[in-house]
């Protein structure tokens, strides 16, 4: 397309600047507190609009919250009557005696009372598992991981269910609740399903076409059904797999599915994490002379599972959170036992349900969020060690 | 290093059992044979357990008389003249509105609070954050809980229901909405509503064609809308509105007529949406932070404004990140939704692994059913996500 004169001389017309501009007002504050207000609240109209919005709706949900939890709380009292609107004659918050009272069976479900220090024992070595295996500058961490996932399976098995010959008398898991049950129920999950994951990963990887089949059979089906129809197939089809005098108990059964659940989709991270690792540390380590185990065990995992450690946390997330759902299939974990508190006619007034749940959500809320603190810290850890 | 020629015989072989493939073809056979053995022993075993507990065997329950009510049915269903297959029929549509539904909800409430995250505003992306962070680590059974049994539980009873009007009820026994009626002339009104979306399908085809031919870009929206919309509205107005609307009664202890949305219904769909929305919404943030500066940048140095460089750039680009998670959050919501059974809301493991199982005992065949069901929407969507992600795979040289 070619230009005519005419257009071009509209053209340079445009271009020229016969007077000066004026000069422009200076620019708005963009610094201090002032500055930053204006850049991150009011930066436009709509802008304006959505931070008086959100305000008001935080002016509203915020009080609210604190009158629940604190201002029109109750503190103290012995039965229902404490926290009634009618007997008390004011507005009531959270009914937080209904929790001082029921806190024992909230941690230890029905465990004996004389034989409760035995779960404290178990806590305590809990958390030193934990903290062996996640502080990074603890001594002898190798020591930790022998600990938790051998010592402390079978040491904590031996304190909690008991046993006659060392003078620790039988306590049924019938027995055992709250957040007992949730800890015992999460450990179980996370010592299993990372090593049974873990050999699951590899066998979908392997090269023999059987092993390949089943794991991927396996991770697929388990994968691709909801969990509470594990529970179910635990719950109600185990006992009729295997002969009657080896029946598992409740708790087991549950422990069971909870454990496959889990490794199936721990495989699947695991697997991520082998991708991730190059072809050339397969060859180096072959051209060392490695064997498949020792390749796998020295050179591979390390790297594999170093790279997947934050989506391994978030899995326990997860699952840790599924735990919940044993709930179902008739265990008593801690939201099972706070469903069973609540309706207690004892404390049945209209905010015992919502003191409850509050209390289970903050339960499960620190647990949860210090795990993803973990992850993230992690991520962050090996992205800066990547970056060198 | 000097090499031992004199000898000259071959090196020494490896013995038989160090060779590769003998050690292979020994470790599948070990394991076909525990597998095998396991199958047979849980095999055999169940089939003794079961005669001895006198449970029949096979599929023949699913022609039995139910006898057990639903509370919500989409289909015809009486407890006394329809069998098991046709309450596995109510429980499988009901998991599939509460999925429908949630998933529609979930993914418009997670793509806002998502693009919020990012947003420049302060108030609101902290806002959208600690909505994230808070929901994600609550379990979501325990939100269920709370949804149905403190909050709408603790609605006013019938006698003191919340009515704001135009005969919408809300009380703890469910939401009561007018329920329309429709008469003879209706059937135009739905005719026009085909022809309306065919139509707009049609123009769309033609506005793209021309817009790659010459440029010039069509009023898609406006005209769409007309022909959806504006369509069926001006034939029902036409018709003379063979449709009305038939309001609740509420009575002392009941509320007849209309529309009943049933509490465990609207806690499940409420809780799931709101439970996945955290998720979707950290798939659509990582989707969009996944769309490089650069593109941005280069957009904007080509003349385009925000809202364009978001539709025609970050958008296309950001979609192909997000739709793959985006797929396994709907599997989730999905598979989720069983969650029902906690609350009581007639799902398909409510109704099916629930009471078919209590009442025929045939628990090895209801789990089977159930879990194919569930395996099969799984499935499904991950054969149609390899399909989408080969067409969106990036073409490179």
């Amino acid at each position: 397309m070619t230009m005519s004169e005419a257009d071009l001389a509209v053209a340079e017309m445009h271009f020229v600047q016969k007077a000066p501009i004026a000069p422009q007002p200076p620019p708005a504050r963009m610094t201090g507190a002032l500055g930053w207000v204006r850049a991150n609240l009011l930066s436009s109209p709509f802008n304006i609009v959505l931070t008086i919005l959100i305000a008001v709706l935080l002016a509203w949900a915020i009080p609210e919250l604190l009158r629940f939890l604190i201002l029109d709380a109750v503190w103290s009292g012995t039965d229902r009557d404490a926290c009634r609107e009618v007997v008390q004659q004011r507005e009531i918050g959270a009914c937080w005696p209904f929790v001082w009272e029921r806190l024992p069976y909230f941690i230890y479900g029905s465990y004996p009372i004389p034989q409760r220090w035995r779960v404290d024992v178990f806590f305590v070595m809990l958390a030193v598992g934990v903290f062996w295996l996640l502080w990074l500058n603890a001594p002898r961490r190798d020591l930790g991981v022998i600990y938790s996932f051998v010592v402390l399976p079978i040491a904590s098995f031996v304190l909690l269910h008991g046993f006659a010959a060392i003078g620790l008398p039988v306590v049924d898991t019938v027995l055992w609740g709250g957040v007992l049950v949730t800890l015992v129920v999460a450990s179980v999950g996370i010592v299993v399903s990372l090593p049974l994951g873990i050999v699951l990963a590899l066998g979908r990887r392997s090269h023999m076409p059987t092993v390949r089949l089943f794991s991927t059979i396996f991770i697929e089906f388990v994968r691709g059904v909801p969990l509470i129809t594990v529970l179910f197939m635990a719950s109600v089809m185990l006992p009729l797999f295997v002969p009657e005098r080896f029946e598992p108990d409740k708790l087991l059964r549950a422990l069971v599915g909870i454990a496959l659940f889990a490794s199936a989709y721990m495989a699947e991270v695991v697997r991520a994490g082998l991708q991730a690792v190059p072809k050339g540390q397969y060859e180096g380590a072959m051209a060392l002379g490695l064997g498949y185990a020792p390749m796998t065990r020295l050179i591979i995992l390390p790297q594999a599972l170093r790279v997947t450690i934050p989506n391994i946390v978030n899995t326990y997330i997860g699952l840790f959170k599924d735990t919940t759902l044993v709930f179902i299939v008739g265990i008593f974990d801690l939201l099972r036992t706070i469903e069973v508190a609540r309706i207690d006619p004892k404390w049945a007034t209209p905010v015992t349900s919502t003191t409850g749940y509050a209390v289970a959500a903050i339960f499960y809320l620190v647990f949860c969020y210090a795990m993803s603190r973990y992850a993230r810290a992690t991520e962050a850890r090996l992205a800066k060690s990547d970056n060198r | 290093m000097a090499i031992d020629q004199s000898t000259g015989s071959r090196p020494a072989r490896a013995a038989f059992y160090n060779d590769p493939k003998v050690r292979s073809f020994a470790y599948q056979f070990i394991l076909c044979a525990v597998v095998l053995l396991l199958v047979y022993g849980a095999a055999t075993n169940a089939i003794d357990h079961l005669r001895q507990a006198h449970i029949a065997s096979g599929f023949g329950f699913w022609n039995t008389t139910a006898g057990f009510d639903i509370s919500q049915t989409l289909i015809d269903y009486s407890a006394q003249g329809s069998t098991y297959g046709r309450a596995f029929w109510v429980g499988l549509l009901n998991t599939l509105l509460v999925a429908g539904l949630g998933i529609v909800f979930a993914t418009i409430l997670g793509f806002i609070v998502g693009i919020s995250r990012l947003s420049k505003n302060w108030l609101l992306a902290k806002v959208a954050g600690g909505y994230v962070e808070t929901i994600r680590n609550i379990p979501l059974l325990l939100q269920l809980l709370f949804w149905y049994n403190a909050v709408l539980k603790g609605l006013p009873d019938i006698r003191d229901s919340f009515a704001p009007g135009a005969g919408i009820y809300i009380n703890n026994r469910g939401l009561f909405l007018p329920k329309p009626l429709f008469e003879d002339g209706f059937g135009w009104v739905e005719l026009a509503a085909v022809a309306g979306i065919l139509a707009s399908i049609a123009f769309h085809i033609w506005a793209r064609k021309r817009q790659e031919r010459t440029g010039q870009v069509a009023p898609v929206v406006f005209v769409t809308l007309a022909l959806v919309i504006g369509l069926p509205l001006a034939v029902l107005l036409i018709a003379g509105m063979p449709v009305h609307f038939e309001s609740p009664q509420a009575g002392r202890f009941n509320i007849t007529g209309g529309v009943e949305v049933l509490p465990e219904f609207a806690a499940l769909l409420f809780g799931l949406t709101v439970y996945t929305a955290a998720f979707i919404a950290e798939v659509v943030r990582a989707g969009i932070l996944a769309v490089s500066r650069g593109q941005v940048e280069a957009a904007y140095s080509l003349g385009l404004k925000p809202r364009p460089t978001l539709r025609l750039i970050v958008v296309p680009q950001a979609m192909r990140v997000i739709i793959p998670p985006l797929t396994s959050q709907y599997l989730n919501l999905t598979k989720n939704s069983t969650l029902a059974v906690a609350i009581g809301y007639p799902d398909l493991v409510q109704v099916f692994t629930g009471t078919v199982l209590n009442q025929t005992g045939q628990a090895v065949e209801v789990v089977a059913i159930t879990m194919l069901v569930y395996l099969t929407i799984s499935l499904v969507t991950s054969f149609l996500m390899n399909i989408y992600n080969r067409r969106m795979a990036l073409v490179e040289r």
